[in-house]
Order: C-alpha cells, then sequence, then structure tokens
C-alpha cells in the first residue's frame, strides 16, 4: 500500500517534471558543446594565423616557394599536393570499394565468407595509420620503384602516386562500409517487383537499388574524401617531402597535413609559425567546402 | 532566437567551468615541482645522455630531474614561458627568441654532436672522401652523378660506380639540419645566398624523410643516395659515412674523438657559437655544441634561492662528472677549452645579482 503511495506522488511530483526538463536541457547543452568547440577551432586558427596573414597577404595561397629561412612562404605546391593526392586515392579506391559494397549487400550479405569479408574490411580501417606508412615504405615504394624503371622514369619510389596508393587503401572501408548497409536498406517489395518483372540481377542493381542508394554511396565517398584530405603519417613517410610543386603524378609532393606534422615543433620564429597555422586553416576551410558541395550533391540527388 | 540565446549562453557556462577545472588540474601539475625535483625540456638528441646523467644524479643526491623530451624549439618556448628550470638546445637562441625573452640567457655547452654524411653505393667497401665543395654541390643538385671527375679525382683507388645521386634530407625541423646547413653555408657562399641556414629550409634537390630514420631508410632503400644523419644515429645502426676535409686540409673520419676535437679551439665567452667548419687540425668539421638555457638572473617567478643553487649544481655536475656517460652513449664530451668556457658561464649567473657558485 505504501508503495503504491510512494509511486503515484513521486509521478505526480513537480521533481519529475523538473528531472525531465533537466535532462532534455542537459542533451542540448552536451551538444552545442560541439558547436562552440568547432567554432573554438576556427577562432584560435584564424587568430593564430593573423601574422602570417599580415605579413604575406593572399600571396600565400598561389607562391610558390616555402623559404623557412627567408620568411618566404606559398602554400600552392602544398595544397595542390593534398588535393592531387586525395583525389587520386578516391579515383583508385572507388571501384574496391563499391564492388565490396554491392557484393556484400546484394550479392552476399549472410554466411561465413560474407562475414570474413565484411571483417576484414572494417579492419583496414582500425590499423593505425603509421602502420600504413611503414608497409607502404617497405613494401610498396619497391614495387612502385621498378614500375618505375619499367616506365623509364626518375626512380625514387616515393613520391604522389604511391602516397595515393596507401590513402586509396585506407580510405576503401569508409566508403565500402555505408554503402552496404545503404544497399541492405533498400524495400525488397522494390527488388521484388522488378524480379516478378522479369528483370536479372543485374537489371535490379542497376535500376533499382542504384537509383535508390545513390545519395548514401555518394556520402560514403565523401566520408572516405575527408579522411584523405587530413591523413598524414602515411603520407609523410611514402611522398617525398619536397616543397617543390610536383610535375607529374609520379614525382614527390608534400600535403597541408604532412608539412605541419613535419615543421611544426621546431618552428622557430613567429611569422614560420603562424604560416604553418594558416596551413591548417586552409586545410580546414578546404575540408568545410568539400563538405558542403557534397551536402548539396546529396540533396539535389534526393529530391529528384 | 531568444531560446537560442539562452541555449548559447548556458553552453557557453558549461564551457567556461570546464575550462576553470582544466586549468585547475594544469595548476596542480606544475605545484608538483616541488623542492626536490628540477625541471626541465627540450632537445631530443640529448635525451638518452640526460636519462643516465639525471638516473645518477638522483642516486647520489636525491634530488629527481624531470626532463621532458620535446624538441628544442619547445624546450626555448617553455623557457619563455618560464615553466621550467632549464631548456635544452641544438642552437643558441635566435635574434627573435632572444627579444622575446628579453633578458639574458646564459647558453651552457653540455656534449657535442655531429653531422655525418652517409651514402648507398652498392659494390663498395672503402669510405668515400669528400671535400666542402663538393658536398655543397651534391646538396645544391650541381653534381648528379657518382662518377663526376671532381669525385673520382679525391677518391684515388677506390671503385665509384656511375649512379645517379639521390639527395636525401630531413622533412621535419631540426637541429641536424641546422648544424648541416650552418656548415654548408659556411664552406660555400653559393649555398648561403641560395638556400642559408636553419633548422628547415628551402631544399634545392632531394627528397625529405621524417626523422633520422626517415633519411636513413631512403638511402638504405635507394642505390646512390646521399644523406646526412646524426654521428649517434650512424654509428647505432652501423651506416656507411664519409670522411669530410677539414678546413686544415685533412681529411678526418668522423668519430667521438674527432668531434669532441672540432670543439677544442678558443671559443667566445658566451659560447654562443657553431663550431662547424673548425680550426683544429684533426677536428670534423660538422660538429656542433648542444646546450643547456638557464636565465643569467635566477631571481624571477618568485623562485627561492634554495631553488636556484639547486639548479647551478646541477648544471655544473652534467658539464662535470655527467660527462663520464657520454663517450659511453657515443655522445662527444666536451673538449678542455669548451669546458673552461662552461665554468666560467656558469660562475656568472646571479641571484638578486649576486654570484650564486
Amino acid at each position: 500500500m505504501d508503495e503504491i503511495k510512494r509511486i503515484s506522488k513521486r509521478k505526480n511530483s513537480n521533481g519529475q517534471i523538473r528531472a525531465e526538463s533537466l535532462f532534455k536541457r542537459s542533451l542540448v547543452i552536451i551538444g552545442a558543446a560541439m558547436v562552440i568547440l568547432v567554432l573554438g577551432i576556427l577562432l584560435t586558427l584564424i587568430i593564430e594565423s593573423v601574422p602570417s596573414i599580415r605579413s604575406l597577404g593572399l600571396k600565400y595561397l598561389w607562391g610558390t616557394t616555402w623559404d623557412p629561412v627567408n620568411n618566404i612562404y606559398g602554400a600552392a605546391p602544398f595544397l595542390l599536393g593534398t588535393v592531387l593526392t586525395s583525389f587520386l586515392a578516391l579515383i583508385i579506391s572507388i571501384p574496391f570499394s563499391f564492388a565490396i559494397a554491392v557484393y556484400l549487400g546484394e550479392y552476399n550479405p549472410k554466411g561465413w565468407l560474407s562475414n570474413f569479408l565484411k571483417n576484414t574490411v572494417e579492419l583496414i580501417a582500425a590499423v593505425p595509420s603509421v602502420i600504413y606508412g611503414f608497409w607502404g615504405l617497405l613494401v610498396l615504394v619497391p614495387l612502385v620503384r621498378s614500375l618505375e624503371m619499367k616506365l623509364g622514369i626518375l626512380p625514387y619510389g616515393i613520391g604522389i602516386f604511391t602516397a595515393s596508393l596507401i590513402l586509396a587503401v585506407m580510405i576503401i572501408p569508409y566508403a565500402a562500409s555505408l554503402g552496404r548497409e545503404m544497399i541492405r536498406l533498400v524495400p525488397s517489395p522494390l527488388k521484388e517487383a522488378a524480379y516478378s518483372l522479369g528483370a536479372t540481377r543485374y537489371e535490379v542493381l542497376t535500376n533499382v537499388i542504384l537509383p535508390y542508394t545513390k545519395s548514401g554511396l555518394f556520402a560514403g565517398i565523401l566520408l572516405s574524401l575527408g579522411r584523405a584530405l587530413g591523413e598524414t603519417m602515411a603520407v609523410t613517410m611514402v611522398i617525398g617531402n619536397t616543397s617543390l610543386i610536383p610535375t607529374s603524378i609520379f614525382a614527390p609532393g608534400n600535403t597541408m597535413a604532412s608539412v605541419i606534422a613535419n615543421e611544426f615543433t621546431e618552428a622557430d620564429h613567429a611569422v614560420y609559425l603562424s604560416a604553418l597555422i594558416e596551413l591548417g586553416l586552409v586545410l580546414f576551410l578546404v575540408t568545410v567546402v568539400i563538405n558542403m558541395i557534397g551536402k548539396r550533391i546529396i540533396k539535389r540527388f534526393t529530391n529528384e | 532566437m531568444k531560446k537560442f540565446l539562452e541555449i548559447f549562453k548556458q553552453s557557453l557556462t558549461a564551457f567556461a567551468l570546464v575550462m576553470t577545472a582544466i586549468t585547475g588540474i594544469q595548476t596542480k601539475v606544475e605545484a608538483q615541482a616541488d623542492d626536490k625535483t628540477i625541471l626541465g625540456a627540450g632537445s631530443s638528441f640529448i635525451n638518452p645522455l640526460y636519462s643516465k646523467i639525471f638516473a645518477d644524479y638522483n642516486q647520489k643526491t636525491g634530488i629527481q630531474v624531470n626532463y621532458q623530451s620535446i624538441g628544442s624549439g619547445g624546450g626555448i618556448l617553455q623557457l619563455t614561458n618560464k615553466t621550467i628550470d632549464f631548456g635544452a638546445s641544438d642552437g643558441p637562441l635566435n635574434d627573435e627568441q632572444s627579444t622575446k625573452i628579453g633578458v639574458p640567457v646564459l647558453h651552457i655547452p653540455q656534449a657535442s654532436g655531429a653531422v655525418v654524411i652517409t651514402y648507398n653505393l652498392p659494390g663498395n667497401n672503402n669510405l668515400i672522401s669528400l671535400t666542402p665543395d663538393i658536398i655543397a654541390d651534391i646538396f645544391l643538385g650541381n653534381i648528379k652523378i657518382w662518377n663526376d671527375p671532381r669525385i673520382i679525382a679525391i677518391n684515388k683507388g677506390v671503385d665509384i660506380p656511375a649512379f645517379p645521386i639521390l639527395v636525401a634530407h630531413r622533412s621535419d625541423g631540426s637541429g641536424t639540419t641546422n648544424i648541416f646547413t650552418n656548415y654548408l653555408s659556411k664552406v660555400s657562399s653559393d649555398w648561403k645566398t641560395k638556400v642559408g641556414s636553419g633548422g628547415a629550409v628551402n631544399w634545392p634537390a632531394g627528397l625529405g624523410g621524417k626523422g633520422s630514420e626517415g633519411v636513413s631508410g631512403l638511402v638504405k632503400q635507394t642505390p646512390g643516395a646521399i644523406g646526412y644523419v646524426e654521428l649517434i644515429y650512424a654509428l647505432q645502426n652501423k651506416l656507411d659515412y664519409a670522411k669530410i676535409k677539414n678546413k686544415k686540409g685533412n681529411f678526418i673520419i668522423p668519430s667521438i674523438a674527432s668531434v669532441t676535437a672540432a670543439g677544442n679551439v678558443k671559443l667566445p665567452d658566451d659560447s654562443k657559437i657553431f663550431i662547424t667548419d673548425t680550426d683544429a687540425p684533426d677536428g670534423y668539421p660538422i660538429s656542433g655544441f648542444t646546450w643547456a638555457l638557464i636565465y643569467k638572473e635566477q631571481n624571477y617567478n618568485g623562485r627561492s634561492q634554495d631553488r636556484a643553487t639547486k639548479l647551478m649544481k646541477l648544471m655544473w655536475w652534467n658539464i662535470h662528472e655527467g660527462q663520464q656517460f657520454a663517450e659511453p652513449l657515443n655522445y662527444s664530451p666536451l673538449s678542455k677549452e669548451a669546458l673552461k668556457v662552461a665554468e666560467k658561464i656558469l660562475k656568472s649567473a646571479t641571484y638578486n645579482g649576486k654570484p650564486i657558485l
């Protein structure tokens, strides 16, 4: 009797209502803290790059010389290196991630083989990037070098192309996992209807599944591009780290993230340090812009 | 809109609270620097030697030294912010850093290090010899092939294959690069005007590897490659390195003894000098000191005289008893001349204007 009384009392009390609203409010606050964090990072980057912006101006973006001794900083080679490696990696990785997504999502969604393949692909994402760097240096570089010898170009072995290969391997799981989930979410009545009309499996794939999952597949690709843009360690180890404008995809180069990682700890004058932070700001903005373009494209596809 | 502002205000408060908490924790950490602990930070080059010296010092005196190997630049920054008792750097303070600190900082030589030229020439078992102008031209990208007439001329009897030269340099800013480029600027006016010297420079040729292991990896993998690493690293990893012609015209094999010899010359009173291209006849030319940095006036930030004295005693120990640990760890101990100057510098440190030692 007492028990029932107590429960009913609590249910009706103001305390319960207050707790509910407190819970809701804390959810909002924690969420908003993320927004403040991102804005805070952006603000810090902007404030810290002021000395560099002041002394170099917009020339920073298309200058091609990076000379810490004479305090001349141009980010163009690194901007180019970042965009080049990321998109090259994306192009290399798309056939693989797409194939894995379709196979695991449609052709073989259950069973030990499917599970094994799925777990292996997910493991690729879990391996620390420095390990990819080592693997690239010890295995991939000699392979690329012998390829370069056959092609008759300077056999450095390391360079933009090698970095793109490593990046491609690293970003496959992102697009593959998301694509697989998307393909699984296609309602079976849709597929069954197509089959009942006499469509083959391939026809179902191209006419039903792909149109239905287009935006999801694209989002996965975008996610992997984001990863490729910011990857530092593995790229640093195989890209050659020169601040010259790359002349071909086999030439050595450098990316923004790897320059920051390389030079930040020993940047010994104010403008130098600030120029490196501005590099971070540019990287931040490039990522934001690419994300925004991606969102726009996804929206257009889904509104069709 | 009002609601949004409300939420924003609340989250700001929450954020501020978190930040206060973090700062509180930080203050606590700093307060751990009690009377029995001395704090240092900087050069990663000297870290193995310091670890050994400080462990021994702790056993004998009970005083603990907490040294963080965060790189010379970081050490100088922390000294500027007065969060440590001493910094350690592979290069002297530059003008900008001195201006930022604003008060005199003493540079106390701790040991010598050297940079060796390492290379990969398959089928060659002899040490090759190099002259300063050849090294400069290789790293400038002017000499592109190993069997260049100038290289052959000074390597009579050594089999030099016709490999193309691949230059490997450090991609990260480092004291090693600083010493190496300082040497090249001294011996080549071309290098001085085109590239200059510093912890990171705009390399006219070659590929960058991250860290000593990155450079030596490039060199080991590529036939015909040439690069530069610390002597210690080369000794520990059994790399090939070249004999180099010094200012007096002798070809010197880099070794602990020849590096110490390089510092056995007349030094300026503040020891703030790169001993590259040394005058010593038996000295290896690409050598340099690594320094500990302390404030000349030790009464700052409310430091006690007791703490200042403890720091000075530690520094005195480093340049005397501590030197015995240098050679077993492949560091070059201070030369007689360097020790004399270091003692004099230490004695010039003051507390309230009065000498401490």
